[in-house]
């Protein structure tokens, strides 16, 4: 593959994005762009010192401090982007974003449906301002519809999409999810779409408007399910589902999580076909291993229950990854279910992902990296997330052209 | 006008990918999918049309190829690799997941493949990365997520039944939107410089950095989030938020009363529903209502009159759930501004009123059938290059002759 050059160029280089967006589905969307070159200026609130993402002042903090710059999860999201304050009901704050908004090539944001609207930048504003505006909005229902109005977090849109039904075992309440799944994947689409509608500009010259529904995009993630509902008439809702730990599609068994030695300690094994029974039945060498039921799919998957007690018992005083190890060295998917210590410290799978950034009150941090290795334009993050209003000064003098004494009256005028 | 229109995405079949050439072709893309002699083993994936197995029958196969053409392709036969090759000189972005070393062994991994296509953008999205020491080791949804870090936050309070895989191969999923994401990059530096270039995605890094907190908490605090039943895994228990309500069906309550309208609109829904005289705690609701500005929730466990009216927001939401079905609890939170999600199956999110009115249901044409399929629609919506479903999932070998000027 290529050697990586000394100073690699940037992918997304010159091209520029006036932020609106926070929280996870939006700030996560434009980490990407960012990482890969993109300028991304966050413009945040200053009468609620940027409040309205709540990440901002919540833990996990590095140390006892506390305060609207120390949040980890904000300052994971919000690397390598440039943050500025414009209180945008003032007059002077509107034509501040206006002239930002005149010179950047998309406007992201992820409040509630008509936020940006009230404030005069709806699409129309937007458009009237630079035609060929690219304007991305990110909401749990979208702009349009019955639910417009509504309000969601990850787990709202997972409620209402099917996500948080379709992970479970029998016989219980929902498992859902444990985090906001679609906070993350929410502005994983978010990214894809600035990036195809930067593709269409570049084709068209045409900017527009891109409405995108996290719930809308979360229910397309259950596709062969929904087409055994619109073809074979057959609900995910009925006796024994969900049983998301099995498979179904494919058909695998067993197929599973099971108890290791040690605290909360398990190990998923997955046998996708009669080759990856054998050798598991091999390696647990019982004589139950060799029964006739079990040669078959059909026969493990009529006989599961037994089969996965069966397994349980043999995992039951066995170290988790010595299960992996046996497994794995046997050709068996198999992993430990790995804590995040396991994962991030001590599994070489990961090195590399962690960069640590730079981050001007919290000091040096680890933080979230991109799970992609690019030959030609590497993705780069070394700098923490904005502390509030870090920028205002070089943000607003390079493209407003205002004065360091100009900013300093628009603080104290209370406009940023 | 398709925004893709004139890309053309070359994927080698593999059940890992398959959703990343999707993505990519129902937004216009020219993917043409490529499966060996016999077809790709993804065809005899179930659910099937009318429950009968058969390569042209795989629900999971018709929705993941939707808006592809398909070839057949000998990559072990050197017919095939030169027919592959003359495809590649074509290609803008070739999409594969293959094991460990076979496309080198094949004499068909990049450094081969850009001699005949200088900009080819090459993504690569293994379990590992090419270069791990785990290459070679065989995975699938389940064993990603549980090594990913994604299944150590899910599951329930009771830490004696097992952690949970979310449903629907998201980790398949994951590692696809990663790979998507990369292609689209890739694709605006292509424009801006003339320059291709190969990509490696590794699956498990992309599953471990979507586990939102579970991940910085450990990065920033050496902090191991635990999973608790149908809400976020964290440090300390929190408090229930899913509720049965009187059909059955399970809501999400999200966030209890805080303002003092929430507290005023929850007084009169009681009323409504004739269930005041059952909620003794009603007058902490109307103390709520009374408020001057959000409820101080630093002071719940300290501050008694505040830890009461916190307590009856929520336990006036319980009693409402019990006494009425999970839609018309979802509905009349959300429209008293309390942010609460019905817990639907995949099913009923799909029939509901409101996606229905976006046009999320799409109908697909299948020639076999003589009949059209309705199909989930578009994740996002690009008004001036809309998503589309171009066409059905291909048979295999359905347009050799079109593609690659022959017949197989």
């Amino acid at each position: 593959m290529d050697r990586p050059e000394a100073n690699p160029p940037a992918a997304l280089a010159g091209i520029r994005i006036c932020d609106f967006s926070g929280q996870l589905a939006g700030a996560g969307a434009t980490k990407w762009l960012a990482a890969f070159g993109a300028e991304v200026t966050r413009i945040e609130d200053p009468t609620r010192e940027g409040r309205w993402d709540i990440l901002r002042g919540i833990g996990p903090f590095v140390d006892e401090r506390r305060g609207i710059n120390l949040g980890g999860g904000f300052n994971n999201h919000n690397t390598e982007k440039f943050g500025v304050t414009i209180d945008v009901r003032t007059a002077r704050g509107k034509e501040m974003v206006a002239e930002l908004i005149r010179q950047s090539d998309v406007v992201t944001e992820n409040f509630a449906a008509g936020v940006l609207e009230r404030w005069g930048f709806g699409y129309e504003g937007l458009k009237a301002i630079k035609p060929d505006i690219i304007y991305v909005s990110n909401c749990g229902f979208g702009h349009v519809g019955p639910y417009q109005a509504f309000k969601t977090w990850g787990p709202i849109v997972q409620a209402v999409s099917g996500l948080t039904f379709s992970s479970g075992l029998p016989d219980q309440p929902p498992a859902g999810w444990g985090y906001s799944y679609m906070d993350h994947t929410g502005g994983y689409y978010m990214a894809m779409a600035i990036m195809l509608a930067l593709l269409h500009r570049r084709k068209t010259g045409e900017g527009q408007w891109v409405d995108l529904a996290c719930t809308e995009a979360a229910v397309t993630l259950n596709g062969p399910a929904l087409l055994d509902w619109t073809v074979n008439g057959r609900p995910s809702r009925r006796e024994g589902q969900p049983d998301s730990n099995r498979s179904a599609s494919p058909a695998m068994a067993p197929h599973g999580i099971y108890p290791c030695q040690g605290e909360d300690d398990w190990a998923a094994i997955a046998c996708r076909d009669d080759a990856d029974w054998g050798r598991l039945a091999a390696v647990i060498d019982e004589p139950w291993g060799a029964e006739v039921a079990y040669a078959t799919l059909e026969g493990r998957l009529a006989h599961q229950d037994v089969l996965d007690a069966r397994l349980g018992a043999w995992t039951a005083p066995r170290d988790k990854f010595e299960v992996q190890r046996e497994l794995r060295a046997a050709g068996v998917p198999c992993s430990a279910v790995q804590k995040p210590q396991e994962r991030i410290d001590q599994d070489p799978g990961t090195a590399g992902l962690w960069p640590t950034v730079s981050h001007s009150e919290m000091g040096e941090v680890r933080v979230d990296g991109i799970p992609a290795r690019f030959s030609a334009t590497p993705w780069r993050i070394e700098r923490g997330g904005p502390c509030l209003g870090e920028h205002n000064e070089e943000v607003f003098g390079r493209l407003l052209g205002l004065s360091p004494d100009e900013v300093v009256r628009l603080r104290a005028e209370k406009v940023i | 006008m398709t925004v893709l229109q004139g890309v053309r995405v070359l994927e080698l079949a593999n059940e890992r990918i398959a959703f990343a050439g999707k993505l990519l072709a129902d937004m216009g893309a020219d993917v043409i999918l490529i499966e060996p002699p016999g077809g790709d083993a993804a065809r005899a994936y179930g659910p099937f049309l009318d429950d009968q197995p058969g390569p042209d029958r795989s629900l999971w196969w018709w929705h993941y190829h939707t808006s592809k053409r398909g070839v057949v392709l000998d990559l072990c036969q050197a017919e095939g690799r030169e027919r592959f090759k003359a495809l590649v000189a074509s290609a803008d972005v070739l999409l594969e997941s293959e094991p460990g070393t076979r496309l080198a062994d094949l004499g068909l991994d990049y450094a081969d493949l850009r001699r005949l296509r200088e900009n080819l953008i090459h993504v690569s999205m293994t379990p590992f990365g090419r270069d791990s020491v785990n290459a070679n080791v065989p995975v699938t949804d389940l064993t990603l997520l549980a090594g990913g870090g994604p299944v150590w936050s899910c599951g329930y309070d009771d830490h004696a039944l097992p952690p949970v895989r979310g449903g629907g191969n998201q980790g398949y999923h994951t590692g696809c939107h990663i790979a998507v994401m990369s292609a689209l990059t890739a694709l605006l530096y292509r424009g801006a410089s003339g320059q291709g270039q190969f990509i490696d995605v590794s699956m498990h890094q992309a599953a471990n950095v979507t586990t939102e907190g579970a991940s910085y908490s450990w990065l920033v605090a050496q902090q191991t989030l635990q999973r608790q039943t149908g809400r976020h895994a964290a440090t300390v228990q929190t408090g229930d938020t899913q509720m049965l309500c009187k059909d059955g069906r399970w809501v999400n309550t999200g966030v209890p009363p805080r303002y003092p309208q929430e507290f005023g609109r929850m007084l009169e829904w009681l009323r409504a529903l004739g269930l005041e005289e059952q909620f003794p705690e009603a007058i902490f609701l109307e103390m709520g209502a009374a408020l001057e500005g959000q409820l101080n929730l630093s002071k719940i466990g300290v501050d008694d009159e505040i830890t009461a009216i916190f307590a009856a927001g929520r336990a006036a939401l319980m009693l409402i759930a019990e006494n009425v079905t999970a839609y018309d609890f979802f509905i009349g939170c959300q429209t008293r501004g309390l942010a609460v999600g019905v817990i639907y199956s995949p099913e009923e999110a799909y029939e509901d009123t409101h996606f229905k009115a976006r046009g999320f249901q799409v109908e697909v044409w299948h020639d076999e059938l003589g009949r059209s399929v309705r199909y989930p629609g578009a994740p996002y919506k690009l008004p001036a290059s809309p998503w589309a479903i171009s066409r059905r999932a291909p048979r295999l070998g359905e347009h050799d002759a079109e593609v690659l000027g022959t017949a197989t």
